[in-house]
């Protein structure tokens, strides 16, 4: 039987309609904007000024502290401004704009396609560079790479977990990765382990995608290096497989307890892409200035996976994948799970942008909410083991003080609950904003 | 029979005592000495739990009144001065005179004035709406129209004009509790003055984007100009992050940043209509505004397509 994990969880279509579509390079646009803060923590502090001139992967924004990331330029040009600019929730947030003159690179960069297996450095040196090159967690939740690198004293990491589950609908970036860069992403499993001192690395992968399994167990099995230290685990198709605490269940049966992290259990768990970006930023030289996003959608022309530079107009997408369908409700930055709906389609492409999903205006629009009628699906659904019918009702209420006690701070947001729920009651709407608020007074509290 | 009827009465009285007898020796033991000016004090104030002196409730404020003795901080704004008077009399302590205060919704943006360039399909609740993305208009500072201030008030004093999509303030009913102030995500009631008879004069606006930003987002938003702050004979009117405040311990009413204002985000209430001639003036100037508001919504309908968020 396949594993899989033990709380909660739900079954949704999967609709990988671009599965097939190999990554394409997308046309470097004519002026790109490069948000500072494209992760969780402290934006990056601009580096840069108006006028200045950049080259493909110098540094125009540097990390703010320890959790933070340092932001690259993904062309080469002249910057026209270092401003507020909308985001796609329609916000300002600080950005640098860049008009794009060529594609000169920094001669630092090997940009050649050779492999280049062999990495002698030391941890430290690794993660180091994974700081450097600005790498953060790609599969959406963008924490920074380099502090769940750096296990902290009196821990020990145990295994490392990569995270091919893409358990989110329609979204095949990370498929199509496995699929094309198969060599380098193991290469990338070596040097995580390296960097963790772990012998054991498995690539957790979900079976709606056997192509991926076969593919890298192929791969495994004509190397003897990786054959010993790298295993592929088949997952049963279950959402939110891809959450760190249900991967970290499914593969090693152990569970990361209540306010505690991974390494606690002495796992790691890093994304594909993530991974992959490791394998470029220490064998390459080469900082995150492009990623592949997949631009979908059951009425779209085109689905495809594009491999853009950061900072590239999602408008833009949307265009070369055959324009956006005329009865188009909403257009989602991410997947259909955990995906914000946006508001300003000429926002830039960033570091955590996995998929650009148009849905039409039907299946988009949320049905009427209807009364509670205490069925408990939420409860069952819910893989942290909360009861969303009473933390939602509770922020509803404004009662935020007695949110602590119902764990809500440890709610994933993977929408579970909204999913499942049989009056279409918006479940996590309200639960986001008692988390917000539980985090403040935890905050709070601490600061004293 | 007559014997097994005696022997209950009996004993349950036997028990009534004994428990009675008990009960007061712990009664005395534990006794715990309240003042008995808190209950009065309690029946003075108006018994609305609302929180807006700082307590949990009336009798929390009533504990506070009697116990401490410098109540001058106290304040109670439902009752108002006659209550905490009347309190302060009964308590033989000072209370510090405070002008009577009103909530004010500072948002000019009616759905005629601002745009809609998308719609929000959440949960009807303004502090999920700020929590998700920037509003439904070019405006991420305005009023989201979804009704937080009205469901906290327990004075029934705030509702939703449909028409504008803006909260309106029931100045009778409002106590200036502060309750509503609390519940805008984005910080855009205030509680200002009354002002003699009613009169004030405040700026309808808490856009901090730029000027040219909030212009094309807004027909009636603050751009930051800067000309109340200068024609301001009071030095009452400051401007920071792009945004004009006028403050009511400074302003005089003379209403003359009223006149000036380009895009007429300084508005006055409680004033008798002005003199002919400048009356004629600002019709001119609204059916000015009305006239441009009507060629930006023809642009935007134009433009078109709207979508949601």
């Amino acid at each position: 039987m396949l594993k899989t994990f033990r709380l909660g969880g739900v079954h949704p279509h999967d609709y990988k309609i671009s599965r097939d579509a190999a990554i394409r390079m997308f046309d470097i646009p004519a002026t790109v904007t490069i948000p500072l803060g494209q992760h969780i923590g402290a934006p990056a502090t601009a580096a840069v000024k108006k006028g200045d001139r950049v080259l493909v992967g110098d540094v125009i924004g540097t990390a703010t502290g320890f959790v933070s990331a340092n932001i690259h330029s993904s062309v080469s040009g002249t910057v026209t401004s270092v401003d507020a600019v909308p985001d796609g929730a329609n916000l300002r947030k600080p950005a640098v704009t860049i008009a794009v003159e060529g594609d000169e690179w920094n001669p630092a960069i090997d940009r050649s396609e050779t492999l280049v297996r062999e990495c002698t450095l030391e941890p430290k040196e690794i993660i180091a560079k994974i700081a450097a090159a600005g790498i953060v967690g790609l599969g959406g939740a963008t924490f920074p790479t380099q502090v769940k690198l750096s296990v902290p004293p009196g821990k020990k990491a145990e295994m490392l977990i990569i995270n091919g589950v893409e358990c989110e609908p329609y979204l095949t970036a990370d498929y199509r990765l496995m699929m094309e860069r198969g060599e380098e992403l193991l290469v990338g499993c070596e040097i995580l382990m390296r960097a963790l001192g772990v012998e054991k690395c498995y690539i957790g992968i979900e079976n709606n995608k056997p192509e991926a399994i076969g593919h890298l167990r192929q791969l495994i099995a004509a190397d003897t290096a990786f054959a010993s230290r790298i295993e592929v685990v088949p997952l049963k198709m279950r959402y939110p497989q891809g959450g760190e605490k249900q991967l970290i269940a499914a593969i090693a049966k152990r569970e990361v307890p209540s306010g505690a992290l991974p390494i606690d259990v002495g796992a790691v768990v890093q994304n594909v892409g993530t991974t992959f970006a490791v394998y470029q930023a220490v064998q390459k030289n080469r900082p995150i200035v492009d990623r592949v996003v997949t631009v979908t959608g059951k009425k779209l022309a085109n689905p495809s996976n594009l491999l853009v530079r950061i900072g590239t107009p999602i408008s833009s997408l949307i265009e070369a994948c055959g324009g956006m369908p005329e009865d188009t409700g909403k257009v989602i930055n991410g997947g259909p799970m955990m995906g914000r709906a946006m508001a300003n389609i000429d926002a830039p492409v960033t570091k955590g942008t996995s998929g650009v999903l148009l849905m039409d205006e039907r299946s988009s629009l949320r049905a009427s909410e209807m009364p509670c009628i205490s069925c408990a699906k939420c409860v069952d659904a819910c893989p942290m083991g909360l009861e969303p019918y009473l933390i939602s009702k509770l922020s509803r209420l404004r009662l935020y003080d007695r949110l602590e006690r119902e764990r809500t701070a440890d709610c994933i947001e993977c929408g579970c609950c909204s999913f499942t729920c049989p009056s279409h009651l918006p479940l996590l709407d309200y639960i986001r904003l008692g988390k917000a608020e539980t985090m403040k007074l935890i905050r709070a509290r601490q600061a004293k | 029979m007559n014997e097994t009827l005696i022997y209950t009465i009996a004993i349950l009285v036997g028990l009534g005592l004994i428990a009675a007898v008990v009960l007061y020796f712990v009664a005395q033991k534990f006794k715990v000495y309240e003042d008995p000016r808190i209950d009065e004090t309690e029946a003075m104030l108006p018994g609305a739990n609302c929180g807006g002196c700082g307590f949990a409730g009336c009798r929390a404020m009533a504990e506070a009144l009697v116990k401490q003795d410098d109540i001058s901080a106290l304040y109670c704004p439902v009752g108002g001065a006659a209550t905490m008077k009347a309190v302060a009399e009964y308590l033989g302590k000072a209370v510090a005179e405070k002008e009577p205060m009103v909530a004010v919704v500072r948002c000019g943006g009616t759905s005629c004035n601002r745009a809609r360039i998308n719609t929000f399909d959440g949960a009807r609740s303004c502090a999920v709406e700020a929590s998700l993305y920037g509003g439904e208009t070019g405006c991420t500072f305005g009023c989201l129209g979804n009704g937080d201030c009205t469901r906290v008030c327990n004075f029934d004093a705030i509702h939703m004009n449909p028409e504008t999509g803006l909260p309106e303030v029931d100045e009778e009913k409002c106590t200036a509790c502060g309750a509503c102030v609390k519940a805008c995500p984005k910080q855009i009631i205030e509680l200002r003055k009354k002002g003699p008879k009613g009169r004030r004069v405040w700026v309808n606006c808490v856009n901090r984007d730029k000027g040219a930003i909030t212009r094309k987002a807004c027909t009636v938003g603050c751009i930051g100009c800067g000309k109340c702050v200068k024609t301001c004979p009071f030095e009452a009117i400051t401007l920071e992050n792009n945004v004009a405040y006028i403050d009511p311990a400074k302003c005089r009413l003379c209403r003359k940043c009223v006149a000036v204002c380009p895009t007429g985000a300084i508005v006055e209430v409680g004033f008798p209509a002005r003199k002919p001639e400048t009356a004629a003036a600002t019709a001119q100037a609204q059916t000015q505004v009305s006239a441009q508001q009507e060629t930006t919504i023809a642009q935007q309908q134009q433009e078109g397509g709207e979508q949601h968020a």
